[in-house]
């Protein structure tokens, strides 16, 4: 079988214009979505704050829910059905950077619990809400503590009456999130730039080059870091730099790779934006999962481009580009095909807490794609046309 | 087949371990015994980041030397006024020169830590401020990370979980893992409780309402006794006047055990003093009959009980309507001792057992059906060799599995998520090298010529490809916590894995194909 014919030969140079503005729109409407939303919309995180998954026995509603917080304290808390309407799950999430959380989950749990408890009428509400403070399922069996221990036991199967189940929280105070955030931009700088110095020597052999490149702006990064700069100037003006010495460095692999690698870095970011979705650690992990796997996609066009430029032909560079993309064209498209048909059985089966990190793969195996067709090659042909 | 390849020693080798590494994790109990660690997303638990409020323990350390100071001025008879402490540092005010001479002597003798941050001298009275070099405070700090993480340690081992893990991260944050913990509220009760044991006598001189309203007497403060009432769930908050100074600390404890009161049958805790403390606790007990002791903890009124007579022996009890968990939890902490410093919450995960059971059951079932789709896609296109690419592709799983036995890694959500990925991409290897062996194929190479030429061109493709995704893996380990790196782990692996199955596990399948059994043609 096979859905690419070997003598397949698609003018993909020769369109790379309309790839290239196919690109800039996309890019362009990602900024302009980042700046109408303000900015990613950062979840607890990176951000901070408290998010308790929450399940109820019978249906309840998201008014109840916000009036059972409202003592609490919680007015602007964002509640969300989780998962089937069936299933009577609740996301509830308070983003106010409170400055002692402490304490607080437990607050909006007891809330949450007792007001379902009071509403119901299968279960007598005063039992169960006894049973809401002494919720104790074990304790351990020292000898001082064993006739505790029984009894404790003894009571257990009432336990199973309880009209609602806590079944996440996470909290993250302020200072953390910013941490986390500082650290997760910092993972994607390096990662750019180590992938840099492996591409610059592989292909160019240009090691040395590549790596005093990247260690100066590693090192410059750290240096102004400690100054106190706010972190997402510094990596935005760090990378342009970056770009700048690759052009001045003549270093074009890599700087075909690393544009190809924003590209879709920041067009994955945008959707997410446009969606409205909410960045988090396994999102993280997500956009630097499409950063490995579009390279990989990008390198193995590039080695069928050095292969080829290798042998002697009386082809121009542009023509050596074309007919890599599309002697590779085949494997490219099947190993898409493949990726994303386990990506998409992770979207629809894997449950709520990895959807939207399989929903950022699903863009990013689509986005790496092309643009190690569209964006990566052609731009190896920058230098080529200039001379 | 007649000749046995070094490769495939290798290869069955290599099988043999692995499956040595993961039958364990399916209650199959082989030799290394390593069960594939499951993460607290998967298995439930909870995570905690707490830091430790090191001033805390400097202020509390001045204040210390501040009293040593006071007494040892008093002793001397040196006249002084105006003995505070602001934040790290001792305010004084020494009055007439014969007391100038003598405290110098003093501080020179006795209180060599002080470092003198000012001194003024304005005729005969002089105005110091003391306080410690950065050098101690800095170890001071230091020593109440590492106290708090060790107390913590022992309160979290006698409260009995399995395999916690209890780390410093950075200087002054402690990081604890339960995994499994069956109640997260009072594991979080029992971790962040100070658990500052005091006695204090109670001022009956002076009324406790003047002082609420303002005029509290020198050297006392007002401290509260909250009381729940267990059936009507209402609060009671009863306020005391008690002296400032306290008599006796937790430190001089040596036991504290939960005991019931057979008359009420209400459960109390029992504490023991050692010898220094229960000399000091006669002491106090004897020259103040008929007054009412308050037993404080964390600033909290537990009880405050009249003295009846004096008691030696060093043995005492602390009653106040406790559930049997909270005296047995209060029986914990004074056993492990008081934090030297609070500790407050940064960061906190908790998930419950039945959400991590879906989560495994979620993501085990789409690890299935993924796999099994990627499968039949491979065999319909590219047939034989497709099936020898499942091959390779169920050895790659048995591989990460092992793996992450083998290493004890931690197996989270996003680390199944990395699994699947894996899948995808390691077919990747395999297409690449099929369709190099079709495009030698086409050329009109033979199977085995095809085979060979395709796989020596293949290789430095696949090796570049992988070892950029390693790259991006290793980032990802070095800055994730917890589900990232679970997530990292599972990716590397899957490359080191896939990297072995396509170079050298499916090269010999198609080796022992076309040279033993001479196949003439390929199915490709």
């Amino acid at each position: 079988m096979q859905f690419i014919q070997p003598d397949i030969n698609i003018d993909f140079i020769g369109k790379r214009f309309i790839g290239f503005s196919i690109s800039a729109t996309l890019i362009l409407i990602s900024l302009l979505s980042l700046l109408l939303h303000g900015g990613p919309k950062y979840g607890i995180d990176f951000a901070g704050g408290t998010l308790i998954q929450i399940k109820f026995n019978n249906p309840t509603t998201v008014d109840t829910i916000k009036d059972a917080l409202k003592p609490v304290g919680i007015i602007g808390a964002s509640i969300q059905q989780y998962g089937e309407t069936a299933n009577n799950e609740y996301l509830v999430r308070a983003d106010i950077a409170y400055k002692k959380l402490e304490g607080l989950s437990e607050k909006v749990e007891q809330a949450l619990i007792q007001a379902v408890s009071d509403g119901s009428e299968i279960i007598d509400s005063g039992q169960s809400s006894e049973e809401t403070t002494a919720s104790s399922e074990t304790s351990d069996p020292t000898p001082t503590t064993q006739t505790v221990s029984q009894e404790l036991e003894a009571e257990q199967p009432e336990q199973k009456t309880l009209p609602a189940e806590v079944r996440r929280i996470e909290m993250v105070g302020p200072q953390v999130g910013k941490d986390l955030r500082e650290k997760a931009l910092l993972a994607m700088f390096f990662a750019l730039l180590f992938i840099t110095i492996y591409i610059s020597g592989r292909f160019e052999f240009k090691w040395v080059v590549s790596a005093a490149m990247a260690g100066g702006l590693m090192g410059g990064v750290y240096l102004i870091k400690s100054v106190g700069i706010s972190m997402p100037f510094l990596i935005v003006f760090a990378l342009i730099l970056a770009m700048i010495l690759f052009w001045c460095l003549k270093l074009q692999y890599a700087m075909g790779a690393i544009t190809a690698l924003i590209h879709d870095v920041m067009i994955t970011v945008g959707i997410f934006s446009i969606f409205d979705k909410e960045f988090t650690l396994p999102i993280i992990a997500a956009l630097l999962t499409i950063i490995g796997y579009s390279l990989n996609d990008t390198i193995i066009v590039f080695d069928r481009i050095r292969e080829n430029s290798r042998k002697l032909t009386r082809d121009t560079f542009d023509i050596v580009i074309n007919n890599s993309i599309n002697e590779t064209l085949s494997r490219t498209i099947l190993t898409s095909l493949t990726t994303l048909i386990v990506v998409l059985t992770l979207f629809l089966f894997g449950g709520g807490i990895i959807h939207d990190f399989s929903f950022a793969m699903i863009i990013g195996v689509l986005i790496g794609t092309y643009s190690s067709i569209f964006v990566a090659s052609p731009i190896l042909l920058l230098w080529r046309l200039h001379k | 087949m007649k000749n046995i390849s070094p490769r495939t020693i290798i290869i069955l080798l290599v099988l043999f371990g692995s499956l040595l590494y993961v039958l364990p994790s399916f209650h199959i109990d082989v030799w290394p015994h390593k069960k594939i660690n499951l993460g607290l997303d998967l298995q439930g638990g909870m995570h905690l980041v707490l830091e430790v409020e090191a001033e805390k323990a400097v202020e509390s350390t001045i204040e210390r030397m501040g009293n040593d100071l006071r007494r040892e001025m008093k002793t001397n008879h040196i006249k002084f006024a105006d003995l505070q402490r602001h934040a790290f540092q001792l305010h004084l005010k020494v009055l007439g020169n014969e007391s100038i001479d003598k405290f110098n002597q003093v501080l020179d003798d006795e209180f060599q830590e002080f470092r003198i941050a000012s001194r003024k001298q304005d005729g005969d009275q002089l105005s110091m401020i003391l306080d410690l070099p950065e050098s101690d405070v800095a170890e001071i700090k230091k020593k109440a990370a590492e106290q708090a993480l060790e107390t913590i340690r022992n309160r979290i081992d006698e409260f009995g979980v399995s395999e916690p893990d209890i780390r410093r991260q950075g200087e002054r944050r402690i990081l604890v893992q339960l995994p499994g913990v069956k109640d997260p509220r009072r594991a979080k009760d029992l971790i962040g409780k100070t658990a500052l044991l005091e006695f204090k006598l109670v001022d009956d001189k002076h009324s406790v309402e003047e002082a609420i309203k303002g005029k509290t007497p020198l050297g006392t403060e007002i401290l509260y006794q909250v009381v729940e009432n267990r059936q009507t769930r209402r609060m009671s908050k009863t306020p005391y006047l008690v002296e400032k100074r306290t008599t006796l600390t937790g430190e001089y404890l040596t036991d504290a055990r939960v005991n019931i009161d057979s008359q009420y049958n209400e459960p109390y805790v029992s504490i023991k003093f050692d010898k220094k403390g229960a000399r000091l606790f006669e002491r106090i007990t004897e020259s103040n009959v008929q007054r009412r002791l308050a037993i404080v903890l964390d600033n909290k009124i537990h009880s405050a009980p009249v003295i009846q007579e004096r008691i030696s022996g060093g043995e005492a009890r602390i009653t106040g309507s406790f559930t049997h968990e909270e005296a047995h939890d209060l029986a914990i902490v004074l056993r492990a001792g008081a934090l030297p410093a609070p500790v407050h919450i940064l960061e906190e995960r908790t998930v419950g057992p039945s959400l991590g059971k879906d989560s495994i059951r979620k993501g085990i079932a789409s690890m299935v059906i993924g796999g099994i789709m990627v499968i039949i896609f491979m065999v319909i296109y590219y047939r034989v060799a497709g099936l020898i690419a499942d091959l390779a592709l169920a050895l790659n799983i048995i591989l990460i599995a092992a793996g992450l036995a083998g290493f004890q890694a931690t197996l989270t959500l996003p680390g199944i998520a990395g699994i699947i990925l894996t899948i995808g991409m390691a077919v990747d290897a395999n297409v690449l090298i099929f369709e190099r062996i079709r495009e030698e194929l086409r050329v009109g190479k033979s199977p085995l010529a095809a085979v060979d030429a395709g796989y020596n061109k293949a290789t430095l493709t696949i090796l570049d490809a992988n070892v950029t995704t390693l790259i991006a893996a290793v980032v990802l380990f070095q800055f994730g916590t917890g589900p990232v790196k679970g997530f990292a782990v599972t990716l590397c692996l899957g490359v080191i894995a896939s990297l072995f199955t396509a170079l050298i596990v499916s090269r010999q399948i198609f080796d022992s194909l076309l040279i033993n059994r001479q196949l003439r043609s390929l199915s490709i």
